[in-house]
């Protein structure tokens, strides 16, 4: 029986040790960091302050929260129209194409999303694949300006992200019950009445999953923006990473990675509320 | 929508997301240094990768900081699922809560924390703190693999192993790690590919003398789009490829 004790101490110490020293201790200092001085000399100094939360509402940062929540907000929109119908599909295909269909999605899923950010410039660029071919078409006479642009960006954050969206909700739609779609139908509901009424709700936490899942990177993937966007635009992700790397301001940098906490611990909340009463995990697609 | 407009959509769909992927690899073949027009096909900007020696040693990184991490957080993290899915603890619930969060938490966050973590520690940025981030990063990947075979699995077979005798380490030798096999490749598989791909996490916590592949090609890129970059992205895409059908081919069993 000892031995037994023995193991279960063993693993559960072990598991316990690691999440503690590298995940509860660092957010623990994270927020601690948030509290102090930017120092001249040192990184930090030591004195409280509550200084860097005012700060927040500087114009300045209001204005990259804003500028980010509507780029996210816009590629998460994006992903979700372009996904739905797409894992629909997939969900209702015959069962002997339903893997490939599926690894196909999982494959760019695995692949490094900087090498896919970075084919999306050698597309994007001047002298690109699109506009080569547009020249050569004869639609334009001279290529035009597409890199380092908000489009290129929120292009490159939907090609990225997609796959994320696309997992959770082929994961609720194919759990669906397809008789109640004929049921509904049956009973004379017409086609918008069916997804309105059926498909939406009972798919809510697939949308929910996926929309947190894209979302929250989206505002902090900050090489997108970088290789497509140019330095014009600024995702909070670019703001952190400034602040940590050539302001060198880790007190504002923590504060800032504080508050993108707190917003995502509301979205979380938030889909917990929705979600309460189905017990299935929100990754349980990967 | 009729069967047409339907299989259009889906190709329209994978076209977005294949087509950038072929174009860079079709690229990595074209004889031009600048031109994206295509002037022939060549192997030289492959030759080139081979004799950079500079970018042999950062891929050496990358796979060396890979195999570890990958072998580290396997470990923990199968313990972490048999633990979660076998005892009741002290925190069992934050411990789920945890693993959870780690995974949905924006990597800019994880990375920044752990940098706070390593300076307070006066641990120099290196190998150490990128291998000791990746394990971190990688654990909740691997507990949740683990923890959904686990879950599909008879608990009457702890039982009866119990009742015939087995202490706990017999069970987690003899029965859990023979089931769980296939869950913890793919846990393995998984960990490397996500540590082999990250930019983010790994951005904040290595310094300039233990360079890895992800932040060499950022680098890289920055500058343009080079012939050579397009190589060694296609190489990597081709690795990738085979982690995910080897990823595939382990959690096969589970689906059908």
């Amino acid at each position: 029986m000892t031995q037994d004790k023995l193991f279960r101490t063993f693993s559960t110490t072990i598991v316990w040790f690691w999440l503690s020293v590298f995940a509860l201790v660092p957010s623990f200092l994270l927020f601690m960091t948030s509290l102090l001085v930017h120092g001249d000399s040192e990184l930090v100094r030591l004195q409280f302050t509550v200084d860097n939360y005012l700060q927040l509402f500087n114009a300045n940062y209001l204005r990259v929260f804003l500028r980010s929540f509507l780029l996210a907000g816009a590629c998460t929109v994006g992903c979700l129209l372009l996904a739905y119908p797409f894992s629909y599909l997939i969900a209702r295909s015959a069962d002997r194409y339903k893997g490939i269909l599926l690894l196909l999605v999982v494959i760019p899923f695995w692949t490094s999303s900087l090498i896919r950010s970075y084919a999306i410039v050698a597309i994007l660029k001047t002298h690109g694949i699109l506009n080569t071919f547009l020249l050569w078409v004869g639609i334009i006479d001279t290529p035009i300006q597409m890199l380092y642009t908000d489009t290129a960006t929120l292009i490159g954050l939907i090609y990225t992200l997609l796959p994320l969206m696309i997992l959770p909700l082929y994961a609720s739609i194919e759990k669906l019950d397809t008789r109640l779609i004929d049921a509904a139908c049956d009973l004379g509901a017409n086609k918008i009445q069916v997804l309105l009424k059926i498909l939406l709700p009972l798919t809510l936490p697939g949308i929910l999953s996926g929309c947190v899942l894209v979302f929250l990177p989206a505002m902090t993937i900050f090489y997108i923006p970088d290789l497509l966007g140019g330095a014009k635009t600024l995702l909070i992700g670019n703001i952190i990473q400034s602040q940590f790397l050539a302001a060198r301001n880790w007190p504002m940098g923590a504060t800032i990675s504080v508050a993108l906490t707190l917003l995502m611990s509301m979205m979380l909340f938030i889909y917990w509320r929705c979600y309460k009463h189905k017990k299935e995990p929100m990754y349980e697609s990967y | 929508m009729n069967r047409i407009s339907r299989l259009a959509y889906l190709m329209a769909v994978y076209l977005f997301l294949y087509a950038p992927i072929f174009v860079l690899v079709a690229y990595s073949f074209n004889d031009s240094s600048y031109s994206m027009l295509w002037q022939g096909f060549t192997l030289r900007w492959y030759h080139s990768l081979i004799e950079n020696i500079d970018l042999q040693v950062v891929a050496f990184h990358s796979l060396l900081v890979g195999v570890l991490a990958a072998t580290g957080a396997t470990s923990i993290g199968t313990l972490a699922a048999v633990s979660l899915y076998r005892y009741n603890f002290f925190g069992k619930k934050l411990l789920h809560a945890l693993i959870f969060i780690l995974i949905i938490s924006p990597d800019i966050v994880i990375g920044i924390s752990l940098l706070i973590l390593f300076s307070t520690l006066k641990i120099s940025l290196g190998f150490w703190s990128l291998l000791l981030s990746h394990i971190t990063f990688c654990i909740p990947f691997v507990t949740v693999t683990v923890y959904s075979r686990l879950a599909g699995q008879d608990k009457n077979l702890f039982e009866a192993a119990k009742d015939l005798g087995a202490t706990e380490g017999t069970i987690f030798r003899r029965i859990l790690i023979p089931l769980l096999w296939p869950a913890i490749i793919a846990g393995w598989l998984l960990s490397f590919t996500l540590s082999l791909d990250d930019v983010i996490i790994s951005f904040f916590v290595t310094g300039p003398e233990f360079d890895i592949l992800p932040l060499k090609i950022f680098s890289m890129v920055r500058v343009g789009v080079k012939p050579e970059v397009n190589a060694l992205c296609s190489v990597l895409f081709g690795l990738t490829l085979a982690l995910v059908l080897a990823y595939q081919y382990c959690t096969w069993k589970k689906r059908s």
